[in-house]
């Protein structure tokens, strides 16, 4: 059926057609409104899970480890300082291989405090332990929600799920949305009976160990499996929803790839204005191509070093700093996948959009100017750059 | 259950928390959390939460837990939430018809991690009224860690980062009253209690905190021998004088109503209970009497009031 919401009520609205056991709740912009519409459905009785109101995300997270642990199937929302308050913990339910879904509502981190969109929250949590699959619009939010239990109670992954989508330009804005029946949404997600669970009256289960090195190593190998084994298991599921939904996912999605020589590697929303971008310069006849990284962790590498093969110059388009004075999160992913390659396309980093800067299709075409520039040069000129910021001159 | 207490019959049932951990000898932590299992009814299942503390590091290393029932430990700071949590899937889940029987759910957190880091993780989860036990037992300081001052830590103890020296006198500041603070949630039940004599005052309280619905608190003194450097064999003689010295009275408040639950034929000094724990050695010496005053008329201010509140 079609509707028209925003991403935050694509999300609640899968949350209410899952109706999981328990949620953690605690508002922070911009993702409290998840929470918000839930209560209403809890309140009108339209689902019947254990709704807990804690007084911090840290306490959400620690309800939903718990509950997870219990036996039920956990969920909560949240952003920036959120999630960073969840640090600690989202290790935990990693390694206490919990399956957990969690909706991030991408904001930027303090400081200073800022509540618009990029992608630090999100990006300072992906050594965590946690599969990160991101929407680009409010139908890509809704989908990917709705495969994150799938994919990560799967007992060969059984790892926590971040569901990310840029906060305000895809959890605000209203679009055309395509919903599932409720009745097939449960088919798909199916029960959740994990093998071991606290409340399980045959076989009590102690979780959360002090581990000791002789232990400790091994434990860490099998999480580091349960990632890798997790990239198949996302294309599975995504296999299986197509069936369902008629829509298509894969680990990351290619735009007009075929025969680009200059091409984008980008994250979230920012893949609308850059498609405008590329269409505009494919009718110029320039190879233009993009490519949205879905999945972030686990990371795509080897496909992303092929589907990037055959082009010229490639800009990866960070939306997080990451402060390493070598380029962003995305950029280090991306350089470190072609390293492979026998011969590598020219690559270069800019961070953009940070605490919600706008970004606009003539600011992507200046990228592919650079990067056409490079192609025809072979002068790469500074590798790692920011766009979209005030001169020094226009500050002052 | 009879209501009349009989210590023999009580350790016959089955232990719920076994020997073979790694506590060190003479520990109350121990003492502690097997008093308060045992207070559970043979037909309940319980599911243990514990924070990082001695008593977790100890009792749950891998591959071995010392807990026959079932027994999660996250974090140092947020024990409380995660007992909230597993108390939150338990109503989900027995409403979908996914458990059977009852279970009841029982949190141990030391001080550091009950009046410090996870104070605000407890406040929140007695205010949203869970169907559960907190249970502190306070040895007085962060014992895991090499014993570093909490805010339960007595004034003038000694610690490792409250040192005596030529200027520095042990901890300055008083022990943070935590019980009454609880009491302020206006939470069904909340005693202190400690593990003296046959452990009745223990067992009572754990009884009534598991059976009595809604969030309950018990804070329960607990000996550290290394910490308050005193002899292992010691345990119960110095329980007993922080009792009778009512330096930790045992009372109880259950629905707003004060009640003391022992109170001393006697009331010693406050130097007894002092007196034999190195951690104290330094109010002993000459010129620090005022010390050992100031302790005094601490303690008597605290009782007085308690009297009152009780109307004893
Ligand atoms: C967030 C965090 N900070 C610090 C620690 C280190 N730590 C572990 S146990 C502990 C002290 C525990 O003290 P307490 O709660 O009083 O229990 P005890 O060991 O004294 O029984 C500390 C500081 C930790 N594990 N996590
Ligand atoms: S240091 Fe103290 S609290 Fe920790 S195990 Fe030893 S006696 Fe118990
Ligand atoms: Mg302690």
């Amino acid at each position: 059926m079609s509707d028209r919401l925003s991403g935050n009520e694509a999300v609640a609205y899968a949350l209410k057609q899952i109706n999981p056991d328990v949620m953690g709740a605690f508002p922070i912009t911009p993702s409290t409104e998840i929470p918000e519409y839930f209560a209403q459905y809890v309140a009108d009785g339209e689902v019947n899970t254990e709704y807990v109101t804690v007084e911090s995300e840290h306490s959400s997270m620690s309800v939903c480890i718990a509950a997870q642990a219990a036996g039920a199937r956990a969920v909560c929302a949240t952003s920036s300082a959120g999630l960073a308050l969840m640090y600690e913990l989202l290790y935990i339910a990693a390694s206490c291989r919990l399956p957990v879904t969690l909706a991030c509502v991408n904001r930027a981190l303090s400081g200073p405090i800022n509540i618009n969109n990029d992608h630090s929250d999100s990006m300072g949590a992906r050594d965590t332990g946690w599969i990160q699959i991101y929407a680009e619009n409010n139908q890509e939010a809704y989908d990917n929600f709705l495969m994150a239990m799938p994919i990560g109670e799967t007992p060969s992954v059984r790892l926590p799920v971040m569901t990310c989508m840029d906060g305000f330009i895809t959890s605000h804005a209203v679009e055309n949305i395509e919903l599932l029946e409720t009745e097939v949404v449960r088919k798909f997600i199916g029960e959740y009976n994990p093998e071991n669970y606290l409340l399980k009256k045959e076989n009590p289960l102690a979780v959360g160990p002090y581990d000791v090195s002789p232990y400790y190593m091994e434990h860490k190998v099998l999480e580091a499996e349960a990632m890798k084994a997790a990239k198949a298991r996302i294309l599975e599921v995504a296999t299986e929803f197509e069936k369902i939904s008629g829509r298509r996912y894969g680990l990351f999605e290619e735009y007009r790839m075929e025969d680009a020589e200059l091409a984008l590697v980008l994250i979230g929303s920012t893949a609308g204005t850059a498609k405008a971008a590329v269409d505009k310069l494919r009718e110029d006849g320039v190879k233009a191509g993009l490519i949205k990284i879905r999945v972030f962790r686990p990371f795509p590498g080897e496909e992303l070093a092929r589907a990037l093969a055959n082009t010229k110059a490639v800009a990866v388009m960070d939306k997080s700093e990451g402060f390493s004075a070598n380029g962003g999160p995305l950029f280090a992913e991306t350089r470190s996948a072609l390293y492979d390659l026998k011969e590598r396309p020219y690559l270069i980093d800019i961070v953009y959009g940070l605490g919600g800067r706008d970004v606009k299709t003539e600011d992507i075409e200046k990228v592919f100017g650079r990067l056409a520039n490079i192609a025809a040069t072979g002068e790469i000129g500074p590798v790692y750059t920011h766009m979209g910021q005030r001169s020094k001159e226009e500050n002052a | 259950m009879s209501t009349v207490y009989n210590l023999k019959r009580e350790v016959e049932k089955p232990a719920r928390f076994t020997g073979g951990h790694r506590l060190c000898a003479g520990c109350g932590a121990g003492i502690v959390v097997s008093g308060v299992l045992r207070a559970l009814d043979n037909e309940d299942r319980a599911v243990v939460v514990n924070a990082t503390s001695c008593l977790e590091v100890s009792t749950f290393m891998y591959p071995y837990t010392a807990y026959m029932d079932s027994y999660i430990h996250s974090a140092f700071e947020n024990s409380a939430a995660t007992c909230s949590g597993v108390e939150a899937a338990y109503h989900a889940l027995k409403r979908r018809g996914k458990v059977e029987g009852t279970v009841k759910f029982i949190t141990f957190g030391g001080d550091g991690g009950t009046y410090d880091i996870g104070f605000q993780s407890l406040s929140g989860a007695m205010e949203r009224g869970h169907d559960m036990v907190y249970v502190c037992y306070d040895n007085e300081a962060y014992m895991n860690t090499g014993i570093q001052r909490s805010s339960s830590t007595p004034h003038f103890a000694r610690t490792t980062t409250t040192p005596v020296g030529s200027v520095g006198q042990g901890k300055k500041q008083n022990k943070k009253d935590l019980t009454e603070i609880l009491v302020a949630h206006n939470i069904p039940y909340a005693a202190q209690a400690a593990p003296i004599g046959n452990f009745k005052d223990l067992h009572t309280k754990s009884y009534k905190a598991i059976y009595t619905e809604g969030p309950c608190f018990l804070n329960v003194l607990s000996p550290c021998p290394r910490g308050w450097d005193y002899p292992t064999e010691k345990l119960a003689e110095i329980a007993r004088l922080a009792v009778d010295t009512c330096v930790w009275p045992l009372y109880e408040v259950e629905e707003g109503v004060w009640r003391l639950t022992y109170i001393p034929k006697k009331k010693l000094p406050v130097e007894d209970f002092l007196r034999p724990q190195g951690r104290f050695r330094h109010m002993f010496e000459k010129g620090n009497e005022w010390m050992l005053e100031e302790a005094q008329a601490y303690v008597d201010q605290k009782w007085e009031r308690l009297l009152e509140r009780t109307g004893a």
